[in-house]
């Protein structure tokens, strides 16, 4: 059963069509990557199953439900969670802090549970930091936990937002460039956490990245948007050769010389 | 060499003690035993902040300052005649720094900036003000007016939610702008209570308008009513050390850390489940309840209010407070709050009064323009300046939570279901 279905989702902004009539769909457990050239409108899309911006048109269903036209704490609430292009952790908060803030809809204490520090706000409390603390321990954070996010080093606070996200305990977790600005260690890193991440946390994963290397690593299916369009999907293995993804990513010529040449496609894509 | 002793002797916990005993016992005999001595009155008050700095358990710092503040200062000022106004400041400053803890929900913790905090603090003082006089029975179709003292103590309770209600109402449209704008419309929403308060004596009379209401009636407990500076004082003392403890307890619960996420970063902190205006809403409220309830007592302890005392420049005092102390940091707050207060009721004062009498004997000729009271504006201006270019994090930064890392390590196996039952089991 898909956990995230899109059907014919389009956004304008005034006159100009961000995304035009994709549809796309997760399944449970799988990890999903929407690739495509800068200013394909993949974050757009992202921004659209998480509430930032509602579709002019179109449909979104997680686990069979509508999420269009709620806010992006009530899409949250439905289990969706992500991560972001340009990281936006909190910055002035500690690392631990940032994590607990992930926990915020699982906490159920009230405002008199707060100030009375009753019993079952403070147990809730002790188990949630514990909780917090073994996400950090996973992403190999636990050393940082009362640093101020913004101290902490460029792929560090990659992984924290993760862990951010995580927290949520989401169903599906929307990852926007993942790898952005990471050495090739640190994406390798990279690469296997989030391979064993969706078994580990019971989580399907959606992503958006342009390392190819990672993408074709660990996708189980992969969706290619150019102008704002859905021009190809399938398995790693199609998309490497899908002429129509080359010439989108390497111009017309690409193609062309593909042919003339005989070579593989696979490897000029890499 | 003889430096380091000396470090080393101050940072004992046993020397600081006892230097900080002498300091206490000599302030508060030189309080006592001389007719009139603002130093030693403001030394004994500054003891607090040494206290906060010393090596000790932060419980018995609460006892300390606890005992400094209900026993030893009431009764080392009582020993002149300036009693009455020493009390009159601290009560003052007791007011000034529940407000500014207020803001500091708002605009420290919630990154809300608002400019017209004092409106909240209005609606406090005129819920008492209006049922505590014969006002009320200008619109009330039952009941007798003026309220006996003894309902002061219910309307604490009512004025904190009167504010908090009016918080939610200039919350909900203000709260659709952010930034720079929300500022410039909080001040408008700041100014326009201000200005219904002036107007509400048409058609139906209930504040009496610019006239102000007068001769509201005192508070009373036990059947005695209570009307001298001292008796506010205890009053406002243990409203305030209420305020410390919620705003603490705030800060530091998935509450506190809602309203620094959504500060932080509002896109990030909604994709993580916290609802923004809600959250924004709350921070309103809760903010304006006590600002709220420090009104109930600026009404009782005045006797008489009118719209005068909730100026604009009330509104920029507060501010003021929050950003000299270290916005977000409850401690510098209160430290912003004191110093502001006691600046514009004490130092000024005083100032003004020395200037007058030079003038007055011919030494020098300042002309009244120039008196020191007048310049309160001008010195705000000069502090917020300052501050902002080589101090923005103020006198007491805002200081995280540290987490003990021993108390959350936990091995992954042993956390299965029975443990966490037991747990249970132990706080039922």
């Amino acid at each position: 059963m898909p956990i995230l279905e899109v059907t014919n989702v389009t956004k304008e902004f005034g006159g100009l069509t961000a995304n035009k009539d994709i549809t796309l769909s997760v399944q449970e457990g799988s990890i999903t990557a929407v690739i495509g050239p800068n200013g394909a409108g993949k974050t757009t899309f992202f921004n659209l199953v998480t509430g930032v911006y509602q579709p002019t048109s179109g449909e979104i269903l997680v686990e069979g439900k509508s999420v269009v036209g709620l806010k992006p704490d009530e899409v949250a609430k439905r289990g969706i969670s992500r991560t972001f292009q340009n990281i936006r952790l909190f910055g002035e908060m500690t690392v631990i802090e940032n994590v607990l803030v992930g926990m915020h809809k699982h906490l159920k204490t009230g405002l008199l549970g707060i100030l009375l520090n009753l019993p079952s706000t403070r147990h809730e409390e002790i188990e949630a930091e514990k909780e917090a603390y073994r996400l950090l321990e996973y992403f190999d954070l636990a050393e940082l936990l009362n640093e101020k996010a913004k101290n902490l080093s460029y792929g560090a606070q990659r992984k924290l937002e993760i862990a951010r996200a995580l927290a949520t305990k989401p169903k599906l977790i929307l990852l926007d460039e993942p790898a952005a600005g990471m050495n090739p260690k640190e994406t390798k890193e990279l690469t296997d956490i989030i391979k064993k991440m969706g078994e580990e946390f019971g989580v399907s994963i959606l992503l958006i990245e342009h390392d190819m290397k990672l993408v074709m690593e660990i996708s189980e299916h992969i969706y290619v948007l150019d102008h704002g369009e859905k021009i190809a999907e399938g398995n790693p293995d199609d998309i490497r050769t899908n002429p129509k993804v080359i010439e989108a990513y390497l111009g017309s010529g690409a193609v062309q010389l593909g042919q003339r040449s005989e070579t593989n496609a696979n490897t000029t894509v890499e | 060499m003889m430096k380091e002793k000396l470090i080393g002797f101050l940072q004992n916990k046993w020397s600081q003690v006892i230097l900080f005993t002498l300091f206490v016992v000599i302030t508060s005999l030189s309080l006592y035993l001389s007719q009139k001595s603002v130093v030693a009155f403001l030394l004994l008050l500054a003891s607090l902040l040494i206290l906060y700095y010393m090596k000790l358990k932060n419980l018995t710092k609460w006892i300390i300052g606890g005992g400094i503040l209900f026993i030893l200062l009431p009764m080392a000022s009582s020993g002149g005649p300036a009693f009455q106004s020493y009390m009159e400041v601290a009560t003052m400053v007791g007011i000034y720094v529940a407000m500014a803890l207020g803001l500091n929900i708002v605009v420290g913790l919630a990154g809300l900036l608002d400019l017209g905090f004092v409106a909240f603090f209005a609606v406090g003082a005129y819920s008492y003000a209006i049922f505590a006089t014969p006002q009320a029975s200008n619109f009330m179709p039952f009941g007798s007016y003026p309220l006996g003292g003894e309902s002061f103590w219910i309307f604490l309770i009512i004025g904190g939610i009167c504010a908090a209600i009016a918080g939610v109402l200039i919350g909900i449209p203000v709260l659709r702008v952010k930034g720079d704008y929300l500022a410039i419309v909080t001040l408008g929403f700041g100014e326009i209570i201000r200005i219904v308060f002036n107007n509400l004596d048409r058609p139906v009379n209930f504040t009496n308008g610019a006239m102000g209401i007068s001769s509201v009636t005192p508070p009373s407990i036990f059947g005695i009513q209570l009307v001298f500076p001292h008796h506010f004082y205890f009053v406002t003392l243990v409203i305030l050390a209420f305020t410390i403890f919620a705003v603490l307890r705030f800060e530091h619960s998935k509450l506190g850390r809602s309203w620094k996420a959504v500060r932080e970063n509002e896109i990030a902190a909604q994709a993580m489940g916290i609802p923004l205006v809600k959250t924004k809403l709350l921070a309103f409220a809760l903010g304006a309840t006590f600002s709220g309830m420090m009104g109930v007592v600026f009404a009782a302890k005045q006797a008489f209010i009118d719209p005068t005392s909730f100026t604009l420049l009330e509104s920029f005092t507060i501010l003021v407070m929050v950003v000299l102390g270290g916005m977000g940091s409850v401690p510098g707050v209160i430290l912003g709050a004191a110093l502001v207060t006691i600046l514009n009721l004490q130092v000024l004062t005083e100032l003004t009064n020395w200037v007058n009498q030079l003038t007055l004997n011919g030494i020098i000729n300042v002309p009244d323009a120039l008196s020191p009271a007048k310049m309160q504006k001008l010195i705000f201006g000069l502090l917020l300046v300052i501050f902002a270019l080589y101090r923005p994090i103020g006198l007491i930064p805002a200081k995280n939570k540290k987490f003990d890392e021993k108390k959350l390590k936990t091995n992954r196996l042993a956390i299965d279901r029975e443990n966490t039952v037991a747990i249970d089991k132990d706080n039922v």
